[in-house]
């Protein structure tokens, strides 16, 4: 039972190593006027072809900010103070507002939380994706277009007849199936998924993951998906990015992220999960998170951390590469020069 | 079992939305028959769990009054609660308590934390002095493992999630309740801080006597806190009995779905085959009589559009399901 999925991880993370999206040093603030929040603290990480790349971390610790700094719609008050984000070679930060109004969703698009709330009640599910459609390549023949919208419908299984409905008129998994249709529509290379089936119901969630599964299966598309069930990113993401406060603490593939979690935070994240499978103990935890305002030298996860030492409150540790491929931040595993 | 009274009773309770002269047509049967009984002793953590529309918030609004049944009844102590009143109305509203599941949708912002127990204290007039108070305040944040001085000087929003969650918890507990509704009270909380509350409701079961109705969409949570469960689907009982059976061993098919498609949280043991079936949405809620699973039911029979299925009882302890295939 073990053995089979091991050697699947290993061609899943083997495949490809062409890196689509690379993300240096972002750093992203929120400006308040007792002083900056840092909720993305100078990150940087890389996506390959054709993988799924969970993206975790409890709420306020930079997930959703990171994504949306890679997609350039960060909320005021945050700005993106520093850091690069390469698509397929191409810095999409140092764009103009035309050029990236152009790139964006043909690069890079998104998959939105609550697809409930993210289409236009007044316009049928073909008109919004046909704009996005229109927008980017410009008029073409309505039966052109007409063929294209089913197409995308088949591809994520909406019977053609969702053509002409209107969105109240779908069910939730079905307008979570639009988003995605939307979000495929241009073919872009990345697609930020944030936590795509979290408004719905256990069984129509399988049927929605089954559905990204094959879509990044069938199109080669890479994906970054946010979230906090683990349930979930165990059952789709090939690696995983461990977030706390603002940091990216481990990064590795998945099936070390649940056997092996080697970051204190994340061994933390898993033994926590509650299983359906097996009745167990509750594991409490205590401790705070600091003040994102101040954050305390050192490692961000000292307060809450049950190894804490004395070195993790004075300078914050690197990222070491442990296995291949399996990186973390933690003095536990070795001492090399600290960042920044 | 025992002839005791129980501390909770529901007797066939229905709630119907709409329908009225203006909106004919457009009925939503939110609740259908539905009963239940939550015993005096021992404190038990009884779990209604079901997908969104399944009823089980309905059902929560009727116990805590906030609507009235469209048939059916609620007895507390042998009482039916819309005839409670005066002193037996206060004492149910002191009794039963609610924990709702956002915790930051329930404070007032503009107030300290301490506002919430001051005005508890105030409304059910327990006549203590600003001392007394303030210890029966201390003492139930012990209980959810706060200090005082840690939150109830602070406003709303310098508490973390987990720790407004506790403060409610405390604040239900400091009324001394029977039973409290908690209202999926983890499902905004993040994972490591999860299990600090459902530990909390654990210990005030055991060491203290509160018996809990966890209404829940997570299963997984149920199957590690909870003793009884019912699961709903559409308003109506699929299926019940002991949690672990009925998590271990499900019966209706739609139970089995269900637990099939929770996502596992191990890379190793992946999801099943490929659902079938349920592509088809749209047929969700369209059958009129007979069971409400039978659109998305892979064992459908004729004769479940005939009538709706009793509960049969399966092998597990107490366990029932609402299914033709146990028909006997």
């Amino acid at each position: 039972m073990i053995a089979q999925p091991a050697s699947n991880f290993v061609r899943a993370s083997q495949a490809n190593r062409e890196v689509v999206l690379d993300v240096r040093n972002l750093r992203i603030h929120y400006e308040t006027p007792k002083g900056d929040v840092i909720a993305v603290n100078g990150i940087s990480f890389q996506v390959y072809k054709g993988e799924i790349v969970g993206l975790v971390g409890e709420s306020g610790c930079g997930k959703t900010t990171a994504a949306m700094g890679i997609l350039q719609l960060v909320p005021s008050p945050g700005r993106i103070l520093a850091g690069e984000i390469l698509i397929n070679g191409l810095d999409m930060l140092g764009l103009t507002g035309e050029e990236l109004r152009e790139r964006r969703w043909r690069e890079l698009s998104l998959i939105p939380q609550g697809a409930m709330n993210s289409l236009n009640p007044v316009m049928r599910v073909r008109d919004q994706i046909g704009d996005a459609i229109i927008t980017h390549e410009g008029q073409q023949p309505k039966d052109k277009l007409k063929a294209r919208i089913l197409e995308l419908f088949a591809l994520v299984g909406l019977p053609p007849r969702v053509y002409d409905l209107y969105p109240h008129e779908l069910s939730g998994g079905m307008k979570q199936r639009a988003c995605i249709a939307m979000a495929i529509a241009l073919s872009p290379p990345v697609i930020i998924a944030d936590e795509p089936t979290s408004a719905l119901d256990v069984v129509v969630q399988r049927v929605v993951a089954q559905t990204l599964l094959d879509v990044k299966e069938r199109l080669g598309v890479s994906m970054i998906m946010i979230g906090h069930d683990m349930g979930l990113q165990a059952q789709m993401v090939d690696r995983i990015i461990v977030m706390y406060a603002g940091n990216i603490v481990e990064v590795t593939p998945v099936f070390p992220a649940f056997h092996n979690p080697l970051h204190p935070y994340t061994q933390l994240l898993i033994s926590s999960i509650p299983s359906i499978r097996e009745r167990k103990p509750l594991k409490i935890t205590t401790g705070l998170t600091h003040d994102l305002r101040n954050p305390p030298p050192g490692c961000s996860f000292q307060l809450r951390c049950p190894h804490v030492m004395d070195i993790c409150k004075k300078t914050q540790p690197a990222m070491i590469e442990r296995e291949p491929e399996h990186r973390v931040a933690c003095y536990l595993y070795g001492k090399e020069e600290a960042k920044g | 079992m025992t002839t005791a009274t129980p501390l909770l009773e529901i007797r066939n309770a229905t709630k119907v939305y709409g329908g009225g002269f203006l909106q004919s047509g457009s009925r939503v049967v939110a609740l259908q028959n539905f009963s239940m009984t939550i015993p005096e002793k021992p404190a038990v953590i009884t779990t209604i769990a079901g997908e969104s529309g399944s009823g089980k918030t309905t059902l929560a609004n009727a116990i805590l009054g906030f609507i009235n049944l469209t048939a059916g009844q609620i007895f507390y102590r042998g009482q039916d609660i819309t005839t409670l009143t005066g002193q037996d109305a206060t004492n149910y509203r002191r009794e039963v308590q609610a924990v709702f599941q956002d915790p930051y949708e329930v404070y007032n912002p503009f107030y300290r934390v301490k506002h919430i127990y001051d005005m508890v204290i105030a409304h059910l007039d327990l006549g203590y002095t600003k001392s007394q108070a303030r210890e029966v305040i201390e003492q139930s944040l012990r209980v959810v493992g706060l200090r005082g001085e840690e939150v109830l000087e602070k406003y709303p929003h310098q508490l973390s999630g987990g720790q407004r969650q506790r403060v409610m918890v405390a604040r239900a507990y400091m009324m001394n309740p029977k039973l409290i509704i908690a209202d999926e009270p983890v499902s905004a909380v993040d994972a490591s801080l999860r299990a600090m509350i459902l530990d909390v409701m654990l210990k005030l079961r055991d060491d203290l006597g509160v018996s809990f109705l966890y209404i829940t969409h997570d299963l997984s949570t149920a199957y590690q806190i909870g003793d009884d469960i019912f699961v709903l689907y559409q308003g109506s009982i699929a299926e019940r009995g002991r949690t672990v059976d009925v998590i271990e061993r499900p019966h209706h098919p739609y139970v089995q779905m269900l637990i099939n498609s929770v996502p596992v949280p191990d890379p190793a043991v992946k999801w099943g085959a490929v659902l079938e079936g349920v592509a088809d949405e749209s047929l969700r809620a369209t059958v009129e009589s007979g069971c409400r699973f039978y659109p998305r039911c892979p064992s459908r029979m004729d004769r479940c559009l005939q009538a709706m299925p009793p509960l049969y009882a399966v092998d597990g302890h107490e366990q029932q399901a609402a299914c033709y295939l146990y028909h006997k």
